[in-house]
């Protein structure tokens, strides 16, 4: 039999291993960007930044980033503001169906996004549609929304319902209690769910790729395009600027988790 | 303050017509318009009869449900330990642990699989590995076959199983583990017979989810697998795409979403609490 000792330590040393895989692809990737070489090696020869720069001077990428950012906020604030009603008539309405209408607003996460994206297409080409910015954004949102839902509903359960009641007592109208003391205390909540929504339509690829057309290709669609063909050490870089973005919206998740304590 | 109903309605209507919308009203119509295309019930039934059977759907179906299996249970095997020290660990080593997870979760699918066709290439880092170590004397095709698909789907999928055992192994009250020690039980009786049973439910729920998940997966086997590692998302896909054959893809939409559906209820039965493992 083994010691306890060693038994805790193989496990450590297991789960350090594991642990490292699971972030090491990430890293590799975030490194070969940054390489001088003329193919992707790891690790690189000499380093450079030429390959952001190649990213960076070609119009169609530069395109596919103002896409991607202009889909991510509308995406962003549409699924946020509906989110919000949503959830807080879920906390606080008392009406029948609440169960089947919970499970049904978390659907679009189970059902294949293939489906829903030939779905929204076969509707978006009968509209002629396909390739429309703000379209892509409300697609984006039938995904989003229940990010934004599952955040929403934990920040609201915080809110104290006592609180609202004595606003009210004391003379403050719905409109008040709802702008003075539910959105306040709601706020770092709200600001999580605009991040995160806002990055579940930057990093969607499978709906876009369907409803993208010629016109607005996003990042991941250029991607996934460029993919079909070749790997390229470019990819690299534009990957390692999606990866950025994912952490910094983690960083500032992390921020506000502290201050709603 | 508790709402009256109407004022519920009204402030869930919004979200309810999006989803009516842009989900529900979409795929349905989607469905019945290209299934009327083939016109009476009787022609529909002996066209499904003849595209669910033929050779590439049905060597897709077969594929889809060996890889989701194979890459379940791999997900499983590396996420239990993983998810077992998560639940333990506390101050700096559960942050970190926790970092390794999540980032990866909300990295972007295509930049994960993008991750690994360049770690598992002719010249990648893998190979190199396998070369310097002299395990083996050639670079190791891992790109564009199976091994390629199963390796890049475990990774993707690897997060959602971790979180949703994470939540179940959390629940456990040590104290319940150190009274099986203290009358006697041994670590392994104490794990198969306490700690094991209390968090079968975590199990369940992670092996359903990833299944789910892996049943409807398309950007990580069309980018890794080889010819021969067609799933159904993909053929959907190329039969919209490509061919714009719409019934077809009716049909085989019809499939996945059957037993998707069915899938998903079961994973309700087992996450007993609203919140579930949802993201």
């Amino acid at each position: 039999m083994m010691g306890p000792v060693l038994r805790a330590t193989l496990l450590k040393a297991l789960v350090v291993l594991l642990a490292f895989g699971l972030l090491a692809p990430i890293i590799v990737v975030a490194i070969a960007s940054f390489s001088g070489d003329g193919y992707l090696k790891f690790p690189p020869e000499t380093f450079s930044t030429r390959w952001y720069a190649r990213f960076l001077g070609d119009a169609r990428w530069r395109s596919a980033i103002v896409n991607s950012v202009f889909i991510g906020l509308m995406t962003s604030a549409l699924s946020t503001f509906l989110g919000f009603l949503t959830a807080y008539a879920m906390l606080r309405g008392n009406f029948r169906f609440k169960k089947v209408l919970a499970s049904l607003l978390l659907t679009p996460v189970i059902v294949p996004h293939v489906i829903t994206a030939v779905a929204v297409y076969f509707l978006s080409a009968r509209l002629g549609v396909v390739g429309v910015r703000p379209w892509i954004a409300v697609a984006h949102t039938v995904v989003a929304l229940p990010v934004v839902l599952v955040i929403l509903q934990s920040a609201l359960r915080t809110v104290d319902p006592a609180l609202e009641r004595a606003a009210m007592v004391c003379g403050c109208t719905r409109w008040g209690v709802f702008r003075r003391v539910v959105l306040p205390l709601a706020f770092p909540g709200i600001v999580s769910a605009a991040l995160f929504s806002f990055l579940t339509s930057f990093d969607e690829l499978v709906i876009s790729i369907f409803l993208a057309g010629i016109r607005s290709e996003t990042l991941p669609v250029r991607i996934w395009n460029s993919l079909l063909l070749e790997v390229e050490p470019t990819i690299a870089a534009v990957s390692t600027l999606l990866i950025a973005v994912t952490s910094v919206a983690l960083g500032v998740d992390a921020v506000l988790r502290r201050v709603r304590g | 303050m508790p709402l009256g109903r109407l004022p519920a309605w009204l402030l869930l209507a919004p979200a309810l017509l999006l989803l009516l919308g842009m989900f529900l009203v979409p795929i349905g119509w989607f469905l019945v318009a290209s299934l009327q295309e083939l016109g009476s019930l009787a022609e529909i039934l002996e066209e499904a009869d003849a595209v669910l059977l033929s050779g590439a759907v049905g060597g897709a179906l077969i594929n889809t449900l060996w890889i989701s299996a194979v890459v379940t249970a791999l997900v499983l095997v590396i996420g239990y330990p993983v998810s077992y020290a998560m639940s333990r660990a506390s101050g700096l080593a559960f942050t970190l642990l926790l970092l390794c997870i999540v980032l990866p979760y909300f990295t972007s699918t295509i930049v994960r699989t993008y991750a690994w066709m360049v770690l598992l290439g002719r010249n990648g880092l893998i190979n190199q590995l396998l070369l310097g170590l002299g395990l083996v004397s050639e670079p190791v095709q891992l790109l564009y076959n199976r091994t390629g698909v199963i390796i890049g789907m475990t990774y993707v999928l690897l997060p959602y199983m971790v979180l949703t055992l994470y939540a179940a192994m959390k629940a456990v009250d040590m104290r319940l583990l150190q009274a099986a020690e203290s009358m006697g039980a041994t670590p392994l009786q104490v794990f198969a017979r306490v700690f094991m049973p209390l968090t079968l439910h975590g199990v369940v729920a992670g092996v359903l989810i990833t299944f789910i998940l892996a049943l409807g997966f398309f950007v990580t086997p069309a980018l890794m697998g080889g010819p021969g590692d067609m799933m159904i998302a993909m053929l959907i896909e190329r039969e919209v795409e490509l061919t714009q054959n719409w019934p077809g893809a009716a049909l085989m939409t019809i499939v996945l979403l059957v037993v998707t559906l069915i899938l998903y209820g079961l994973y309700s039965r087992f996450t007993t609490d609203e919140k579930g493992a949802m993201p």
